[in-house]
């Protein structure tokens, strides 16, 4: 029998998806400047160049203003500077669904979605007529981590601004994925992670919308790097690495979701004739995700037997410790015990069709021979 | 052989990967998380985390896959609820009983039998013997670290598909050099504690976080009734105990002991210890590992504490999956602990010491 010490197909992407080749080469370029872009001298200049052509490249793609992208450490920090750094002393809401590098920078009210994992605009007019108790800034993901679903973000954004409400949009998921840029969005901020896309680990963006944001509180003070709004010398490589990777991604963006769309639909069609059922699947959904649930097979389990079978996937949100948690995006869906059930398939840039082929006959044998127990729970 | 090691971060269990790896099985570590790590960080101690990280090091130093299961609910609900329970009933539980038995032996086995491995591995020192009727449980070489007692639970289904490979280790320090000679970062890593989920070292305290209806100081009263003393509250006191009595220690020149707890009015009752001692023991939820006695019942030797000599018994079955022993010479037990069945080093089975009723005991429990 083959094993997991033979052979390794990775279908873990929104975990974090393989570096992209130019994103390496980049990286490699930006590492073997000596120079920090704060430096007067010529080697600093050198430098700061690199930034900032990472930084309006960045910009352009997103449809920002250089000077409004922020470089941050990753997808946390940008969302967690927006919402404190916009929301100070304000009432913020947040999706149920939301990752929790929002949920725990915003703990509250959550604003309910529907059953398709969509954030029900019903209730959140609700939440924004509410007199004195209504939020001045909303926090929704563009797409979900977990299943994959898209938020209808325009609307959600003219709702807030109909209030007076901001809305901050964490497009960590969705950046790469599809095309967008912030004034289709309506958003007044969106946070970006570079290895989300291709690029290196270590390295987001804080997108801004216009003026009025730019005395943003800073989480960290520093030597006032980022015009002030992010100490710290910029993590140069990584920055230009999170650049060519998104001119990367977004170059053959559509032709890459229809490829992956197709690989996805494939492991659909495959895994519910086995008694899977797909997660927010009539709702908008990015190309390369597909959650799957199981009933009466908790996803650790399953987790396991396919990465002893050199499949890795994931299941809910990987806590530091490792353990798998039980999901609450799925529990905020409404799936009850089954919310303990389910894995998340994401499809890297780099799939083969061979890995889709490899992944439905391990997930078969899988279904084959794990039991399934009535009311098995997480 | 795919065997799974249960690693819990320490040198044994991690030896015992270390030594199966050695072997040429192929080996598969997992490490149960019992409870969130993040919460004792707060209180400054971080056992969870740490053992959780020691494990993963130690697989990826012997280069196998290591998984984290979550088994917090299930080991909140199925050991800490039933410890506090137990003690609000008025027994001394044993929680390692229940823990090897529910969320490892139940739990962690099944998903390795779920996952197609062969064998499931544990740090325990027993002894898994081949014997004619298959497999026998039996105490380990080191005595100082024999754990039979805690898991005379063990159905003969589970005892098939276990190893303890530590049960023929001379001692601690051998498996610490063993543990050297693998390289393994654990090797001088301190043991664990009795009761790995009392973090603040009072289990006293969490039982009566748990229950505060048994929560507070009440009355130590004599066979009769009459109030002798007063105490801090019950769950801190166990059938047989002579600490904590205060003036009524010694009573008519005769050494005084607990005879019976009665949670409902907080009252601990004490007497001399020759009107404490027992020769009959009923036990409940009898696990046999080999086959149950007739009429005339069955010679053994039976161990009633964690840390005591096995004592002359014969014991014969009893309704509900019980049985009723007859030791002879009497003793005193402590209802909620385990009475676990030996032959020379053989488990044989054992049960839980019931709490006997008002009328056995002459004592109302108001």
């Amino acid at each position: 029998m083959s094993t997991a010490r033979d052979r390794f197909t990775y279908l873990d992407a929104n975990a974090s998806e393989p570096i992209r080749p130019q994103a390496l080469a980049a990286m490699m370029d930006a590492a073997e400047a000596v120079g920090n872009p704060a430096s007067v001298h010529r080697a600093g200049r050198a430098a700061r160049a690199l930034l900032e052509t990472a930084r309006e490249d960045l910009a352009t793609i997103f449809g920002v203003q250089a000077e409004n992208c922020i470089f941050t450490s990753g997808g946390t920090e940008a969302n967690v500077l927006a919402i404190t750094g916009q929301g100070q002393g304000r009432r913020i809401m947040v999706g149920a669904t939301e990752h929790d590098a929002v949920r725990q920078a915003a703990p509250g009210q959550a604003i309910p979605v529907t059953a398709d994992g969509v954030v029900d605009r019903a209730a959140l007019e609700r939440l924004l007529a509410v007199p004195g108790a209504a939020p001045a800034l909303v926090c929704v993901m563009l797409a979900n981590n977990e299943t994959g679903v898209i938020s209808p973000v325009r609307e959600i954004a003219d709702l807030c601004h109909a209030h007076g409400a901001l809305l901050h949009v964490d497009a960590v998921q969705a950046a790469g994925r599809i095309g967008f840029d912030m004034a289709g969005l309506g958003a007044d901020s969106i946070a970006l992670s570079g290895h989300k896309f291709g690029g290196p680990k270590g390295a987001g963006a804080l997108l801004l919308a216009g003026e009025r944001f730019r005395a943003l509180t800073p989480l960290l003070a520093g030597g006032g790097q980022e015009q002030g709004r992010r100490g710290g010398t910029p993590a140069l490589p990584a920055i230009a690495g999170m650049a060519a990777a998104a001119r990367a991604a977004l170059a053959g963006q559509s032709v890459q979701a229809a490829r992956l769309g197709v690989l996805r639909d494939r492991i659909e069609r495959a895994a519910t004739p086995l008694g899977a059922v797909v997660c927010g699947a009539t709702a908008p959904r990015l190309a390369n995700t597909t959650c799957l649930l199981l009933p009466g097979r908790r996803a650790q389990t399953q987790l396991i037997a396919l990465d002893m079978a050199g499949y890795g996937v994931s299941a809910g949100s990987a806590c530091s410790s490792g353990k798998v948690a039980r999901s609450h995006v799925l529990d905020a869906m409404g799936l009850g015990e089954g919310a303990g059930c389910a894995i998340r398939v994401s499809l890297p840039w780099s799939v083969t069709e061979a890995d889709v082929d490899g992944f439905i006959a391990a997930y078969a044998a899988m279904v084959a021979r794990l039991p399934a127990r009535p009311g098995v729970v997480a | 052989m795919r065997i799974l090691v249960a690693m819990s971060g320490g040198v044994d269990s991690s030896v015992v990967a270390a030594r199966l790896v050695d072997e040429g099985h192929e080996v598969i570590g997992a490490t149960l998380q019992l409870y969130d790590s993040r919460e004792s960080t707060k209180k400054g101690a971080c056992c969870a985390g740490r053992d959780i990280h020691d494990a993963r090091r130690v697989a990826d130093r012997l280069g196998i896959p290591h998984y984290v299961i979550d088994a917090e609910r299930r080991f909140h609900d199925s050991v800490i609820g039933t410890f506090a329970d137990a003690y609000a009933a008025g027994e001394t539980p044993v929680p390692c009983v229940a823990c090897n038995q529910g969320v490892k032996f139940t739990d962690l086995l099944g998903m390795a039998r779920e996952l197609g491995v062969d064998a499931m591995a544990t740090g325990h020192y027993v002894r898994r013997v081949e014997g004619p009727d298959g497999p026998e449980m039996h105490r380990p070489v080191d005595a100082g670290r024999d754990q039979s007692w805690f898991l005379f639970a063990t159905t003969r289904d589970q005892l098939d598909f276990l190893r303890f490979p530590l049960g023929d280790m001379p001692d601690k320090a051998a498996v610490r050099a063993e543990a050297e000679r693998f390289g393994l970062s654990v090797a001088a890593k301190p043991d664990s504690q009795d009761l790995c989920f009392v973090t603040d070292g009072s289990y006293a305290g969490l039982v009566e976080k748990l229950r505060p209806d048994v929560t507070g100081a009440g009355e130590i009263v004599d066979q009769s009734g009459h109030v002798v003393g007063q105490h801090e509250g019950v769950t801190r006191y166990t059938v047989g105990q002579s600490k904590r009595l205060g003036n009524a220690a010694m009573r008519d020149g005769a050494r005084q002991m607990v005879v019976g707890i009665q949670p409902a009015s907080r009252r601990v009752v004490i007497g001399p210890r020759a009107q404490a001692v027992t020769r009959t023991l009923m036990l409940r939820d009898m696990n046999w590992l080999v086959s149950p006695p007739g009429p005339d019942g069955l010679r053994c030797a039976v161990q009633i504490r964690a840390r005591e000599a096995a004592r002359p018994a014969t014991i014969w079955q009893a309704g509900n999956g019980g049985a009723r022993v007859e030791l002879d010479e009497g003793a005193v037990p402590a209802p909620g602990q385990a009475c676990v069945l030996y032959d020379g080093s053989r488990v044989l089975g054992g049960g839980f010491i019931r709490r006997p009723d008002s009328e056995e005991k002459g004592v109302s429990d108001a």
